[in-house]
């Protein structure tokens, strides 16, 4: 199971669409980074609006692939995320502080318009 | 009433399968969207600490009816190294895999009731159950 990266003009969107099981998400984290490199992307925006459970391990990759997109240079953020997805992800304890989140994809591409200066 | 089903956890893969059984029984039983989640969740961090830490085991779920409540329990066995000092365990961010070690007091706190039993050696026992509200 791969997930699809999307490329629009300097952005890279993505959908998560699908149950995340640790090795898509492992698969995913390394496509992804790949793409960033190929394409010289300078935002991503990765929509979890379709995701019904982050777990810790999940959590763990996503703040991962943050920081590693950061490290090369592009800016990542999280949108969509469920009512219920992050009433459980604090309640398990895991805060995401770092990591740049948006309410839906519309608003995640402004935020990145707005991070990048362009 | 009492009725149980099992999901044995040997591979990645069964985490998954696990937590969908866990979150259709819990649909079937009437919690809400955001127990669900806690309850899929919970799941998801126990199917993965038997994977990660005792290689295989079972996760089971149990339907609870008293006269006054009705609930869902998650029993979580493996017969793996067992955990040799159950408050660490208990502590946020402690870890030995390299994870956010979020797990076990993350569940404790999804979940109403939460009950450990371990045996160095001999494997480990987690029984935690939700309650329909």
């Amino acid at each position: 199971m791969r997930i699809p990266i999307l490329k629009l003009h300097n952005y890279l969107l993505i959908s998560i669409q699908t149950e995340l099981d640790d090795q898509t998400a492992i698969q995913f984290q390394e496509d992804l980074l790949k793409q960033i490199h190929r394409t010289e992307a300078t935002g991503v925006v990765i929509d979890l609006t379709s995701v019904e459970v982050i777990d810790s391990f999940i959590a763990k990759v996503l703040g991962d692939v943050v920081s590693m997109s950061d490290l090369m240079g592009a800016k990542v953020v999280l949108t969509g995320i469920q009512p219920a997805v992050a009433m459980t992800l604090i309640e398990l304890g895991i805060h995401m502080r770092n990591v740049p989140t948006a309410l839906d994809l519309e608003q995640g591409l402004i935020k990145l318009h707005q991070e990048l200066g362009e | 009433m009492n009725s149980q089903s099992c999901v044995s956890i040997q591979k990645e893969w069964d985490i998954v399968a696990a937590r969908q059984m866990g979150r259709e029984i819990a649909k079937q039983l009437g919690f809400g969207t955001v127990d669900q989640a806690r309850i899929t969740t919970a799941i998801s961090e126990l199917a993965r600490n038997i994977y990660l830490y005792a290689g295989e085991g079972q996760i089971c779920f149990e339907i609870v009816e008293t006269l006054e409540q009705k609930g869902m329990t998650i029993v979580a066995t493996d017969s793996g190294p067992g955990i040799e000092d159950l408050s660490l365990v208990m502590q946020d961010g402690y870890t030995t895999s390299g994870g956010l070690g979020a797990g076990l007091p993350g569940v404790r706190r999804l979940m109403d009731d939460f009950d450990m039993e371990s045996e160095v050696g001999h494997g480990t026992r987690i029984v935690t159950t939700k309650w329909v509200r």
